[in-house]
């Protein structure tokens, strides 16, 4: 599903306000639906930054965020799916497993740390170490990523609609990453690599699910060179 | 002329700094251009719970009946804010190793072993198999900086959850699991290529320092609905304030893992050289949970080079509420067995001596993911002859809390201990034998 379609019907919406609703209560009531029947469509109102807001839900629901999150937001998220109406902070969808977690604004760092499915979309710009131990994810960020982002990347994608800072994709495994802007240096073992048609198709299939509208050819493609999977004392200057 | 035991004339003279040891080291590293990389842990002389003595009864202090009255060892780990803490009923615990470097059967192994005596058992780098799950009662998963395997549903399946800030081998270290054991599943299970080294990051990819720490232990608590423990696992470096920090930061369980500690691959010099003994570091973490006023609130367990009934009552006397072990599990399912003398020596090493865990080849197959190897190891055996062990081990500690006139093994306190050493001593804040002094200590 793309994050376009995320817009449940206002009359069947159940909405928390967490001024008044405890942030425990709030994701009790979340987990539950993985075992019990309950509203499909959550609005959530007054996050005011807090941390670990709907993290660890485990069911087809679509959860809107109105303002800023703190740390965690939609941690190991499996299956639903999470729009933020705002920034946020570190670690946002860290882990995350399935699903779909959208934030309109910018986050900080860490965003979609080792995550092992799903997608996550950044309007805005991301900080550093985005994608950082990557293991299936697929990342889509409209604006530019910090520095050591897809650091020691495993699998999935990584998508820069802008620029990419220092040390992009040090020590990568088998991670792919497109960037459509400036690189300002890659890592350890990350080369830039011919953008295929496979690369494009997977390009432009990422770009469509994220709701963004970018040519994929304009992108340029990164990844392993393989060099480092196996220490070498040859390659101890490169560590 | 005069010769000495190994038939060497007395007039050689064996330099103290380039022993044999080390000239042999020297030469190695000028061949094969590579560090060190082995297993096990710390193989130097340190000072250790040997240094130290039980008291016993007397007079003034009267012993228990040794085969009539009770002494008690249940321990309940993650009181603080847990809603379903562990209740074990012996204080020894299965330290954290990871399927990777341990073969599925020998895994299973440990979980039969702890769950026949009622203790728990440790998931490591690599996550959670289904084998360990299904033969452990009490499991305790580890959330490690690589992540490898790491799921929510596996948090909720688990009993406790560690957090491992580090370990006492390598504090500061990552890990690496070297391609040639890296077997289909392991791959899969990690994410990765087959067949390639497996680096394991030295630092958590979504949280830095304290502050952070706490709102990752907030997210835990949250994902699992606040049932579960949080243990938070450091290696033993500047453990007064990593034990402050973690409980700042929330923890109900802090794991302080002595330089002692095993490991399965790390390089000798980390091994040998970094952090600080088991001995000092228990007594510095008990003392920082008493400043803080929260010893016995938030329990403190610790590992690195346990390996009797005695090693675990001084653990507990200098004010752990649990011990963690390790090697000494291995070695109790049969690791250097001098059954397989033979085919160590084969690899270089013999019976008693083989820390190459590293290479995969572990007759024993124990620390292989060899399918032959590993095949050799029977885990119904290799559990039973855990759960003898840690009977053992409980019944030795037992034993010393009686003679101390203990009805709880945890009433072990610093007053039934005395040091054999000065640095003993000061590491432990135990009177030297003999004396009253404490160096350091101003009375």
């Amino acid at each position: 599903m793309t994050a376009a379609v995320m817009a449940p019907e206002a009359a069947a919406v159940e909405v928390v306000d967490l001024e008044t609703t405890s942030l425990r209560e709030l994701n009790q009531r979340l987990h539950d639906l993985s075992r019990t029947p309950g509203p499909r469509a959550w609005r959530i109102v007054n996050a005011n930054g807090a941390h670990a807001v709907v993290c660890g839900l485990d069911a087809e629901v679509e959860v809107e965020i109105e303002g800023h999150v703190g740390y965690y937001c939609a941690g190991m998220n499996k299956r639903a799916q999470v729009r933020v109406h705002g920034n946020a902070s570190t670690g946002v969808a860290e882990n995350m497993m399935s699903g779909l977690v959208v934030v309109d604004g910018n986050v900080s760092q860490s965003a979609g740390a080792s995550g092992h499915g799903g997608m996550l979309v950044v309007r805005g710009d991301a900080s550093a170490r985005c994608g950082i131990s990557m293991k299936g994810v697929d990342i889509v960020v409209g604006g530019s990523v910090g520095h050591m982002s897809a650091f020691m990347a495993q699998t999935g994608a990584l998508v820069v609609c802008g620029d990419a800072g220092e040390a992009l994709g040090d020590s990568i495994y088998e991670a792919r990453l497109y960037v459509r802007g400036r690189v300002t240096s890659l890592g350890a073992d990350c080369v830039e690599k011919e953008l295929r048609e496979e690369h494009v198709a997977q390009l432009r299939s990422l770009l469509e699910a994220a709701g963004v509208d970018a040519e994929p050819s304009d992108f340029r493609r990164y990844g392993s060179a393989r060099q480092l999977y196996n220490f070498r004392v040859d390659n101890a200057g490169a560590y | 002329m005069a010769v000495d035991s190994d038939r060497r004339p007395w007039n050689l003279r064996e330099s103290y700094l380039f022993d044999r040891r080390a000239i042999a080291e020297i030469q190695r590293a000028a061949r094969e251009g590579i560090y060190d990389i082995r297993g096990f842990g710390a193989k130097r002389r340190l000072p250790h719970f040997d240094d130290l003595l039980f008291l016993g009864a007397s007079i003034s202090r009267y012993p228990l009946e040794g085969y009539r009255e009770r002494c008690a060892t249940d321990v309940v780990l993650g009181t603080r804010f847990a809603k379903k803490p562990l209740e074990l009923k012996i204080p020894v615990t299965i330290a954290g190793m990871s399927f990777g470097a341990l073969s599925a059967p020998a895994k299973e192994a440990l979980g039969r072993g702890a769950t026949e005596v009622g203790t728990s058992t440790t998931t490591g780098d690599g996550g959670m198999t289904d084998e360990e799950r299904e033969h452990s009662a009490t499991l305790v998963y580890q959330l490690l900086p690589s992540r490898y395997g790491m799921n929510p549903d596996d948090l909720r399946r688990a009993d406790a959850i560690e957090v491992v800030v580090g370990q006492g081998a390598k504090p500061g270290g990552g890990g690496m699991l070297l391609g040639h054991k890296i077997s289909d599943r392991v791959a899969e299970m990690r994410d990765l290529p087959k067949g390639i080294d497996q680096r394991s990051a030295s630092r958590h990819p979504d949280w830095t320092g304290p502050d952070d720490l706490e709102i990752k232990i907030q997210e835990l608590r949250e994902i699992t609905d606040w049932e579960k423990p949080i243990f938070v696992k450091v290696g033993a470096t500047r453990t007064y304030y990593d034990v402050q920090l973690a409980v700042k930061a929330g923890a109900d369980v802090i794991v302080v893992d002595g330089m002692q500690g095993g490991t399965a691959a790390t390089q000798d010099v980390f091994i040998e050289h970094v952090g600080i003994p088991t001995l000092p570091a228990t007594r510095i973490a008990a003392d920082a949970l008493q400043e803080l006023g929260l010893h016995r609130q938030v329990q403190l367990v610790v590992s690195g080079g346990i390996r009797s009934g005695a090693d675990v009552a001084k653990a507990l006397a200098l004010g752990a509420d649990a011990v963690s072990i390790g090697t000494a599990a291995l070695v109790a399912m049969g690791d250097n067995s001098p059954e397989l003398d033979d085919e160590y020596r084969e690899l270089g090493s013999a019976a008693g001596y083989y820390d190459d865990y590293q290479a995969g080849l572990d007759p024993a197959g124990i620390s292989t993911q060899d399918d032959e190897l590993a095949a050799r190891f029977d885990p119904v055996l290799g559990g039973r002859r855990v759960a003898n062990y840690l009977r053992v081990l409980t019944l030795e500690t037992q034993t010393l809390a009686r003679a101390c006139g203990k009805s709880h093994v945890l009433n072990l306190e610093p007053e039934d201990l005395v040091a054999l050493t000065v640095e003993a001593a000061a590491m432990a804040k135990v009177p030297l034998a003999g004396t009253d002094w404490i160096p350091g200590v101003v009375r």
